[in-house]
């Protein structure tokens, strides 16, 4: 698709080049410095995520328009050994590596819309998108 | 066979250099031609040249010091490495097909001929991939190096004040040296407030702050007051939407504000003594 580009999460220095690319296309779609900040903020906590608990992954930007709004999509997926408890996963200050725990509940705010499908065994799907307002 | 190739392509120096030419300006994008200006670009084609064919009279140690010596003014002249590799098929292929047309060899014998030039060009490939990999693993050791001279540097500014500028993306290795160079710097230059400046930090995300919030509490561990200082108004929302709790330290908007803050904590103050002149 052309609106997309993926980034693909192996190493640390992955993370930078996904939010670096999310910032190119947030200011390329006009989002205020705020939101380009809380976009790759986002980006940085899910590539992380994949970093961390998956080894390997893949986050990808989508430029999306929806009744004449233009929008932010972020697609962050993995074939790690998915979530557990994805209720407790979401809760604030709960972290199974020692971290805050304030990620995923954390890029819930940050963005519009959010969704996440994970299944154990097989990976996660987190699927976050941002709105021009 | 080696002395049927060599002959052709001494013979045929010119014609194979300017076919070559031809063929890779063809295969070469405009990122190539644009950094090598067309002089440069023919007459490093005619170094390649004559360095590819000078592989069969040579011996080898004259000839691996000038394999050398042009792969290492190829990479300065950014020529990519793809490039350079496919050059040398190019040139195997324009020999082949030269002996053939002409009829150099029999029929049966195309298959040696085939072989034999093989046989000469892929240890060439493999030098250059070499001294191409090795150029680069130097570069990159080097500039890792650079990078962790200029990581996380402390800096005493006033008696028990000491600054530390953070700039560029925080990884975990770098969170590591910003935790040492902390402790080691407060017990050394006795600093009682240290100012951690995140105003070139670009992304603060639950990560970076875990490692600045570890560190704080680390240095009140060892003593001294931990301040953060240069949050930008972004970075201040991103943090409270990420609902990360940064109460048990001081923080202040930038350096300046941050600077006076520990000075009042010390009790000391900057007057200006006299008129300006």
């Amino acid at each position: 698709m052309e609106n997309q580009s993926c980034v693909n999460i192996q190493t640390e220095w992955d993370i930078v080049a996904a939010r670096q690319l999310g910032r190119n296309v947030a200011k390329e779609l006009g989002f205020g410095i705020v939101d380009q900040a809380r976009i790759t903020t986002a980006i940085s906590e899910l590539a992380r995520n994949i970093f961390i608990y998956a080894n390997k992954g893949r986050v990808c930007i989508e430029k999306i328009y929806d009744k004449g709004h233009a929008g932010l999509r972020i697609v962050a997926i993995d074939n790690g050994p998915g979530i557990n408890d994805i209720r407790l996963a979401m809760e604030d200050g709960y972290s199974t590596s020692g971290g805050l725990g304030a990620g995923l509940p954390g890029v819930k705010r940050l963005m519009d819309e959010f969704d996440i499908v994970s299944s154990k065994g097989k990976g996660t799907e987190i699927v976050a998108t941002k709105w021009i307002r | 066979m080696n002395r049927i190739i060599n002959k052709y392509i001494q013979e045929q120096k010119e014609y194979i250099l300017k076919e070559w030419v031809e063929r890779m300006k063809e295969k070469s994008d405009e990122r190539v031609l644009k950094v090598v200006s067309n002089q440069v670009f023919v007459s490093t084609s005619r170094e390649f040249v004559e360095m590819v064919s000078s592989n069969l009279n040579d011996t080898n140690d004259e000839y691996s010091e000038r394999l050398h010596d042009f792969a290492e003014k190829v990479v300065k002249l950014g020529w990519p490495l793809s490039f350079v590799t496919e050059g040398i098929q190019v040139f195997a292929s324009l020999v082949f097909e030269g002996i053939k047309e002409e009829k150099l060899v029999s029929k049966e014998d195309e298959m040696k001929l085939f072989y034999g030039i093989d046989r000469w060009t892929n240890p060439m490939t493999n030098e250059v991939v070499n001294i191409y990999s090795t150029t680069w693993e130097r570069t990159v050791s080097l500039q890792k190096i650079a990078l962790q001279e200029l990581s996380a540097p402390l800096i005493p500014v006033f008696d028990g004040i000491s600054v530390m500028p953070l700039i560029g993306a925080i990884d975990t290795e770098r969170a590591k040296q910003i935790m040492e160079n902390l402790l080691n710097g407060v017990v050394k230059h006795r600093s009682e407030v240290v100012l951690i400046d995140i105003t070139g930090v670009p992304v603060v995300d639950t990560m970076v702050a875990h490692h600045i919030i570890q560190a704080a509490d680390a240095v009140r561990l060892v003593g001294a007051r931990c301040m953060l200082v240069g949050i930008r108004p972004e970075i201040a929302q991103t943090i409270v939407n990420l609902g990360i709790d940064l109460n048990q330290i001081i923080t202040k908007n930038t350096l300046k504000k941050g600077m006076e803050a520990a000075l009042e904590l010390m009790n000391k103050k900057i007057i200006q003594v006299g008129e300006k002149s």
